[in-house]
């Protein structure tokens, strides 16, 4: 009946919203949007996550929540969680406590909430799968029986591969195909479902430079134009900052959210990682420097890594 | 057309009932190991159906042992080794190996014990050499009528499962997140492989039914860029493997030792051996790019 009742208050499966002053600054306050978007609307909402692998706490408390339309960046040094935080979110992982509330409500096969790309996905050249054959498995891959020939499909997939840009490689086996355009295509297999969200593990671990601004400029369009959540995990975020709406910084399985400029911060970081951190902005790049992880030789493309503190 | 073709169908090779029974159902099993063979290969689980065929082998001499229909241990033996792989561990690739080996050098413990016992309590010695090497010329009518269902369960296995297949094995992390039983999936596609050598056990022998599952599937991949396509592609190379594997082994009868056939299994992996080499020479239009190393344990 009310439709158009915005869907955030009263509605108990998304979590009530913390009053978290970081995370309410008002949009487009210091960054102006490039246009003013739709109303953004809660897609997901993490709240004190908390998951044990044989006692060892890998998340401890996670919270926060992704909005349509969005970009956020989900940050960290590698181990510290990311890739067991999207499987919680995938519903692949149990959660010892907390809860993951998804707009719309519990997970549907017929119409899926979640577009996902893993980690290091690169496949076998041997594998008899045309790029286009991947993208229309995101279609229709979790059905019963075998595809029967639909125009339909046949025009959604062209669709969505134009809209990553990898037309041109449709017909290509998609095991020959470059790092780059294995993740356009894996990205088209990911929405052509029209999810609300898009978790990508480290889509840019295996690119050069620029392949790697070409995908995130992709991923930021897609986020605009199909009005979805994109979260993107990485260990290095600089290539990301263009675009990040928003960041959940995550280190020795904690996290805090809120904006680039709210979260990446010396004091904020420091309390994350128990360690004097200091954030250095240079030439429109942010290094993340702890004090005891920087040697002599050390290079500082690099310097988002610090070292496990266990 | 008769008498043009003389020089390569021997005189009676279609009036013999053997061989049109031997022509039938080496076609149905070849049609059946086609889709299993290529999700075999896709799935790099070739060392899981190189053990069946070591299972059937167990089954099949047992079975000769107690007197029932060969075919029967290849079937039993072959799902209670899916079992048996399940019970283990066959969801992640290093166990999955681990629980293929385990039941492989089980299997062919009790193979050795089986076929010595067939050899030396048994008064025909054909036993061994029927389990081992097939015998798709004395197929009798139960044993067809028994193929014939085989073939149906597996194509009722594989046929609803197919794209959920394709995408857990494509990444089975996506497949799950979209709600695809993926391990339910996985044993669907084990006892259906497990069948599908049951049946290449009977045409070309349990010890060479891998071949029938891997070589046809291999050579088809090598041509073909489409799951679809590469399963028809299976499906004609192996049953024209087996086909002229028959005729080839009808033949040799004339051929020297006189009087005595050549195994027809030998002439169908040799063929598919052939058709292997041969497809190598035409790859698919491959970009110049990749640095991309392959998915581990892809074959």
């Amino acid at each position: 009946m009310n439709l158009t009742e915005p869907p955030v208050p009263n509605e108990p499966a998304i979590a009530p919203e913390p009053a978290e002053p970081r995370a309410r600054v008002v949009a487009g306050a210091d960054v102006a949007p490039a246009s003013p978007r739709l109303a953004s609307e809660e897609v997901l909402a993490v709240k004190d996550v908390t998951v044990r692998f044989g006692g060892r706490e890998v998340l401890n408390g996670v919270t926060f929540t992704l909005r349509s339309g969005e970009v956020t960046g989900l940050i960290g040094p590698n181990g510290s969680g990311k890739t067991t935080l999207l499987r919680v979110i995938l519903g692949l992982q149990a959660t010892a406590s907390g809860s993951v509330a998804l707009a719309g409500g519990a997970r549907d096969r017929r119409h899926p909430v979640i577009g996902y790309v893993p980690q290091k996905f690169l496949l076998d050249p041997d594998l008899p799968l045309r790029a286009r054959d991947v993208v229309a498995l995101g279609l229709d891959g979790h059905r019963i029986g075998v595809p029967l020939p639909s125009k339909q499909r046949e025009r959604r997939v062209d669709e969505v591969l134009l809209a990553v840009g990898a037309e041109s490689v449709a017909r290509s086996r998609v095991g020959t195909l470059s790092g780059g355009e294995q993740q356009r295509v894996l990205i088209a297999h990911a929405i052509i479902s029209r999810p609300k969200l898009l978790l990508l593990d480290e889509p840019l671990a295996n690119l050069d430079i620029g392949s790697a601004h070409e995908v995130v400029s992709l991923l930021a369009t897609v986020a605009r134009e199909f009005d979805i959540a994109v979260f993107i995990s990485a260990h290095e975020m600089n290539t990301l900052l263009p675009v990040m709406d928003r960041v959940v910084y995550i280190a020795n399985g904690s996290a805090v959210s809120g904006t680039t400029d709210e979260v990446i911060r010396g004091e904020v970081l420091s309390a994350l990682y128990g360690q004097h951190v200091d954030v250095v902005r240079l030439h429109g790049r942010v290094l993340v420097l702890p004090v005891t992880g920087v040697t002599a030789g050390g290079s500082t493309h690099d310097v988002n890594v610090l070292p496990e503190a266990n | 057309m008769g008498t043009f073709l003389a020089p390569v169908f021997e005189p009676g090779f279609f009036d013999s009932s053997a061989v049109n029974v031997a022509l039938v159902v080496g076609a149905v099993v070849a049609m059946v190991s086609a889709p299993v063979g290529v999700f075999t290969v896709i799935r790099g689980q070739s060392f899981a159906g190189h053990a069946f065929s070591d299972v059937s082998t167990t089954g099949g001499s047992g079975a000769f042992l107690v007197g029932v229909n060969p075919i029967w241990g290849f079937v039993v033996m072959g799902l209670a080794a899916t079992s048996a792989m399940e019970m283990i561990g066959v969801q992640r690739a290093r166990s999955r190996d681990v629980a293929t080996g385990i039941v492989l050098g089980g299997a062919l413990g009790l193979s050795a014990l089986f076929l010595y016992l067939d050899a030396t309590s048994s008064s025909t010695t054909g036993a061994s050499i029927t389990v081992l090497f097939g015998s798709i010329f004395v197929i009798d009518h139960s044993t067809a009528v028994i193929t014939a269902l085989c073939a149906l369960a597996v194509l009722a296995t594989i046929v609803p499962i197919y794209r959920m297949l394709l995408l857990s094995s494509l990444d089975s992390d996506i497949a799950a997140s979209r709600g695809v039983p993926v391990r339910l999936v996985g044993v669907c596609y084990l006892a259906a492989t497990s069948l599908a050598v049951a049946l290449s056990a009977i045409t070309i022998g349990a010890i060479l039914s891998t071949a029938l599952l891997i070589g046809p599937a291999a050579t088809a991949l090598r041509l073909t860029r489409r799951p679809g396509a590469a399963i028809v592609t299976a499906g004609l190379v192996g049953i024209g493997a087996t086909w002229l594997g028959i005729l080839l082994a009808y033949d040799s009868f004339y051929w020297p030792p006189a009087g005595r056939g050549w195994p027809v299994s030998f002439f169908v992996v040799v063929l598919i051996f052939v058709f292997y080499l041969i497809s190598g020479a035409h790859r698919p239009r491959r970009r110049p790019e990749p640095m991309t190393p392959g998915v581990p344990g892809g074959v």
